[in-house]
């Protein structure tokens, strides 16, 4: 049997942790914190899985592996929701849209009564969308906890410590998944800054995630239920400080009442900023040396790319193959 | 070739550095197009604890000229703090100074744009300023301490191209001396070349080839197009005329009818 610790118990660690489980491995799992929090990046996420959608600006990689995500999730957590997503643009952007659907496949063109019907709480706004049928969403939080707990319960070990993988890996074979954490072992990962606003506004009701265009202002709001939404999120080169901007909050908010005002009387019940962990291409890589694995890169697609990543760490360890998103350069 | 504050730059092309999809794809475009100058915009890749170093680090990379600009500045004292981190963080007197005074437009606010540039050229600075095409403001911006004037094309990121042709060409005829940049609006290399052709010494653009489907492409085909509008503009291009001229003899044929 093999024996492999993973280090790093975020979305990219607990979906390493999973796949090996499934083939058999023996795991133990260390991260800093004792639970689930706001120290991972994927705490904050969008928990859109919209491969297609990121192909507007995303490489191809990434809308070809996202396409694994909404199986694999509903697999694992049972967490999915199956109701596509919807791109809409203001009126006087309408060329934006244009433009989107120029670059993205796995949509048909909406009218205003389909978007009524869709999404009556837009009503009227917008007389034009993109609906990307076959698009799925999660809410991120209770998909992690599903999933740490499914692992957990097939017999991983999870251990609180701040490990340092090289070290470890003298002792057996080890799978760094800190995300930005490991920007020193990996010098050519950056933070993306990314800021998120979660709020309460029981008097809109959503099925399904809506990007909203806008040349400076891009947004998307995501529904988590119960009258809860995801507001996001910022894209900033740079690592993130410990606050979000007034400018972000502006921007975040003034974008959700265009959508539909009555976000104007929505309560803001958290606030949350970090750094998306990104290679140069915002394409994530595997690096091995030795005994050690490193996943890392997910950048904005974390519950999208991630469970691809792990098949691929997962096939290198057991299958010996050599990963597409696998680096020549050892680290 | 060119002279910007002493500077000698060896083409007309400069190329911003925000909203590409990745950068990678950002340091592809910059090697197609051959740019001579990179602007970069500092206060949306900051924050208070300047954490867009890797971000600085990599255009340092790019080995060309780099003219940080104030971009989304509202206020003259929020470009002039502004300008002095540039100053800090890029080690170079040059700033793109914009002052915007409109939020649909982005149109600069030309009150607040003499006044900052007094401002900063008394400090030291060489001030590249986002300007109309208004003869009056060019004037006080000159009076104020520039040496380079870069007069909207279209407002930004619209790709409208030159929307006043007349204004334009009036910018260049009265200020034959002074280095004339297009800065904001172009969407196609043929509005590139067109500026060249009126003979502007360099343009300015960002989002026509970061938001394009294949950016590192339209990078070179803005260059070229640059090039193209350069030269003919130093090969003194023939005069329009309402009425045909033949380029071979129209001999046994009533002409004079």
């Amino acid at each position: 049997m093999k024996n492999v610790t993973v280090i790093g118990a975020g979305v990219a660690g607990l979906c390493v942790a999973r796949t090996l489980l499934d083939r058999g491995a023996r795991v133990t799992l260390i991260d800093r914190q004792r639970d689930l929090g706001p120290a991972a990046c994927s705490w904050w996420a969008g928990g859109m899985l919209a491969p297609f959608c990121e192909g507007e600006s995303a490489e191809e990689p990434v809308v070809r592996l996202g396409q694994e995500a909404a199986d694999w999730w509903e697999a694992k957590t049972q967490a999915v929701h199956r109701h596509g997503s919807l791109v809409v643009s203001p009126a006087r952007d309408r060329s934006e849209l244009t433009r989107f659907a120029r670059r993205t496949s796995g949509f048909r063109e909406v009218s205003a009564p389909e978007i009524d019907a869709l999404e009556p709480d837009l009503g009227g706004r917008f007389s034009k969308g993109l609906f990307f049928e076959s698009e799925a969403h999660l809410a991120p939080r209770e998909a992690l906890q599903r999933l740490r707990a499914s692992v957990l319960a097939d017999g991983a070990e999870f251990v609180e410590a701040d490990a340092d993988p090289a070290d470890h890996a003298t002792r057996g074979l080890t799978v760094d998944c800190r995300g930005f954490q490991a920007r020193a072992d990996l010098p050519d990962l950056r933070g993306v800054k990314g800021e998120m606003l979660v709020l309460s506004c029981p008097d809109v009701s959503l099925s399904r995630p809506i990007r909203l265009l806008h040349p400076r202002i891009p947004l998307y709001i995501v529904p988590r239920g119960d009258g809860v939404f995801m507001l996001g999120a910022t894209m900033i080169e740079g690592q993130a400080g410990r606050h979000v901007t007034a400018r972000a909050l502006l921007e975040l908010l003034s974008a959700a009442y265009a959508l539909n005002p009555a976000f104007g009387e929505a309560e803001v019940l958290e606030i949350g900023v970090d750094s998306r962990p990104a290679f140069a291409d915002n394409i994530p890589r595997i690096r091995q040396s030795g005994n050690l694995i490193r996943a890392n890169g997910l950048y904005r697609h974390g519950f999208l790319l991630a469970p691809a990543l792990a098949r691929m760490v997962t096939e290198r360890i057991f299958d010996n193959t050599t990963p597409e998103v696998m680096d020549e350069t050892a680290t | 070739m060119l002279d910007f504050y002493g500077t000698t730059l060896a083409n007309g092309f400069m190329l911003g550095t925000a909203q590409y999809p990745s950068p990678a794809i950002l340091a592809d475009a910059f090697r197609r197009s051959g740019a001579s100058v990179a602007t970069v915009s500092l206060r949306r890749e900051s924050g208070q604890d300047r954490a867009g170093q890797d971000f600085w680090q990599m255009i340092r990379a790019l080995d060309v000229h780099i003219l940080p600009n104030t971009a989304g500045c509202h206020s003259v004292k929020e470009a002039v703090t502004t300008a002095h981190m540039a100053r800090e963080v890029f080690d170079t007197k040059w700033i793109k100074l914009e002052v915007i005074g409109e939020e649909d437009t982005l149109q600069p606010d030309v009150f607040g744009l003499v006044e900052a540039t007094r401002i900063l050229t008394e400090d030291g600075f060489q001030v590249f300023p986002y300007t109309t095409e208004d003869l009056v403001v060019a004037d006080r911006l000159l009076h104020a301490g520039c040496e380079v004037l870069m007069p909207w094309g279209a407002p930004i990121g619209s790709g409208l191209g030159l929307n006043n042709l007349f204004g334009l060409r009036a910018m260049r005829a009265h200020f034959p001396d002074v280095p004339l940049v297009i800065d904001a609006g172009l969407g196609l290399p043929s509005q590139a070349a067109q500026a060249m052709e009126l003979g502007f010494d360099a343009v300015l653009l960002n989002t026509a080839v970061a938001k394009a489907g294949d950016p590192a492409a339209m990078a070179e085909a803005f260059a070229t197009a640059i090039r193209a509008g350069q030269l003919a503009a130093a090969a003194d291009p023939m005069e329009p005329r309402d009425m045909a001229a033949p380029s071979t003899p129209v001999i046994g044929k009533a002409f004079l009818s």
